[in-house]
């Protein structure tokens, strides 16, 4: 179990460290315009008003340049390096100049569909993530369902772990053969090694959570005598949310990362399938243009969920 | 002689532990009538919480038995609500929600919807808490949890309230400003109380009996000393009391001479 503790850490307080964070930077920027002694001076004595009076947008402008500003500089830079050595006599790799102008027709068209598997970049996307739509649910069901009885009941722990220890080390494409062998087509496949892939940290750290409920809370739950169901929803769910959600996230995550890999092999329609295809054909742009969508959708997927966790959990991570 | 309203009988407590069986309790004896205020008293690690775990059938002893009403105790109920020590409020829920989830569950469909409403709020007035009712845990101090942790309990309308050192966790101040309210509180309701403390002053203070139990292992009960002090009781009164004074000489005599124990 020591092996997944790191997985099992409850999100922290991120909506109090997040504010703290921007103002910090917020005063950073403003501080930056004036030196810091007259501003020191100007708190101190309210006889100096130039130093303070600063209208309020300024402020907010402030603040957003200081959040927008570092991201961008690193992308532009990061790009900047990208087209410098890609540019080279003999590079292998397009630059990002190249990449947008042999990819605008997708960019700019992600719906069009020719039939078959030359479809836009959008319905690539959508059968991916309706594939990890499928796979995911079954894994945030059957790993709630696992994690509580494993957390719960000491037994069911005792059979059960040394089997999940095991099987959560397999890579997720080690059970592709399986699953092909098994369902016949490639498509319950793909599923359910999304499934496979994000069930794992599910049970591990609602199970974690489960046995990490405070004695007081399963004492007042006793003492008013709630039964199973009424303990379920009403206690045990809120008390280990934060470690449920953070088990959700990785697993939103992993099966993102699974998917691709697994529809390069299936083929059919998809993402991953794209990428494969594209490198078949020799479009390494297209491929670059899929990796840059992979990312921002995987991106999406874990602010989702984390932004569910955190309106869920609301409270419950607060003792 | 009637049959007594609570009564612990050769009560004996066992947990396992790695080096064998280790004796917390041994043959605890005690009867306690309605309407009394018993609060428990000994050092720590002298198995006064899990004395009173087991009338709360939070534990089960190993041997003996405990009756309530003639009938014995072998499980948590609300007939036994109890106000742990460090308030054990869940935080996703607010203070009236907490009281509500205590209420609901207990009232067992005598009372409409209003009338657990109704109900709550009566609960959160008697602990003056009403302001509050909106607010969770975490927005409340030490004091004001530990207040809205006696509502829960009262509201279900317990035979016998018990008490596991409710205020230790709390400052001199709040928690001489609760006991006071604790007093008033329980006159208003004629509760019946067992409370484990370890503050000298707030036995004496709050009981009609004070039962002093011996140093473990195989604690038991040393001594029991009745307070006949009149009630309503006053604090600042009390402290030049002669009664009172010779009162919380017997206690201190008994734990720090009788029982003392190597800290």
């Amino acid at each position: 179990m020591t092996t997944t503790a790191t997985l099992a850490a409850p999100p922290e307080p991120a909506s109090a460290r997040k504010s703290d964070t921007v103002t910090d930077l917020g005063a950073v920027a403003a501080a930056a315009t004036t030196t810091p002694t007259v501003k020191a001076r100007a708190a101190a004595a309210p006889a100096a008003p130039t130093a303070r009076r600063r209208p309020a947008w300024l402020d907010t402008l402030g603040d957003c340049a200081a959040k927008i500003l570092p991201p961008v500089v690193t992308m532009a830079l990061l790009l900047g390096i990208w087209e410098l050595a890609s540019s080279q006599a003999g590079a292998s790799l397009p630059p990002p100049s190249k990449v947008v102008a042999d990819t605008r027709d997708l960019i700019l068209h992600p719906f069009f569909d020719n039939g078959g598997n030359d479809v836009g970049m959008a319905w690539q996307l959508l059968a991916s993530l309706e594939r990890v739509l499928y796979g995911y649910s079954i894994a945030v069901v059957a790993g709630i369902s696992l994690g509580v009885l494993v957390g719960q009941f000491a037994l069911a722990m005792r059979g059960l772990d040394p089997v999940f220890q095991v099987l959560r080390t397999v890579p997720p494409l080690a059970w592709l053969p399986i699953a092909l062998a098994g369902f016949r087509d490639g498509n319950p496949s793909a599923i359910f090694v999304i499934f496979i892939t994000a069930v794992w940290p599910i049970i591990i750290n609602t199970s974690i959570g489960i046995r990490n409920i405070p004695n007081d809370y399963r004492n007042v739950a006793r003492v008013v005598r709630l039964n199973g169901i009424e303990y379920f929803w009403k206690i045990m769910m809120p008390a280990a949310a934060p470690y449920i959600f953070s088990g959700l996230r990785v697993g939103v995550g992993l099966s993102w990362l699974a998917i691709v890999a697994a529809e390069m092999l299936i083929g059919g329609v998809g993402i991953g399938f794209f990428i494969w295809d594209a490198w078949n054909s020799s479009r390494i742009s297209d491929i670059v243009l899929a990796l840059v969508y992979v990312g921002l959708v995987g991106f999406m997927l874990d602010r989702i969920v984390s932004w569910i966790g955190r309106w869920v959990a609301r409270g419950s991570s607060v003792n | 002689m009637s049959q007594p309203f609570l009564e612990l009988s050769l009560v004996s407590m066992a947990f396992k532990t790695r080096q064998g069986p280790f004796q917390a309790l041994s043959d605890i004896n005690l009867r306690v009538e309605k309407g009394e205020f018993v609060s428990l008293i000994g050092h720590s690690g002298c198995g006064k919480s899990t004395l009173l775990n087991i009338v709360a059938g939070l534990y089960r002893c190993t041997a003996g038995g405990v009756l309530l009403e003639g009938r014995e105790v072998d499980q948590p109920g609300p007939d036994r609500a109890v106000v742990f020590q460090n308030h054990s409020l869940l935080p996703w829920l607010t203070a009236y929600e907490n009281i509500e989830l205590a209420v609901k569950k207990t009232s067992g469909g005598k009372r409409g919807k209003a009338q657990i409403r109704e109900w709550i709020l009566h609960n959160l007035k008697l602990v003056q808490m009403d302001h509050a009712m909106t607010k969770r845990p975490e927005e409340l101090s030490g004091g004001m949890k530990q207040r809205i942790g006696i509502a829960r309990a009262l509201a279900m309308e317990p035979k016998v309230l018990l008490m596991d050192e409710p205020f230790g966790a709390l400052d001199a101040l709040t928690r001489a400003r609760l006991q006071d309210e604790l007093l008033r509180i329980v006159a208003d309701t004629g509760s019946t109380v067992m409370m484990v403390t370890h503050d000298v002053d707030e036995a004496v203070l709050l009981s009609d009996r004070v039962v002093m139990m011996t140093n473990g292992p195989a604690a038991t009960i040393g001594e029991i000393l009745e307070v006949n002090l009149a009630r309503p009781r006053n604090r600042l009164a009390l402290a030049t009391d002669a009664r009172y004074l010779s009162a919380r000489k017997a206690v201190l005599e008994f734990l720090y001479q009788k029982q003392l124990k190597a800290a």
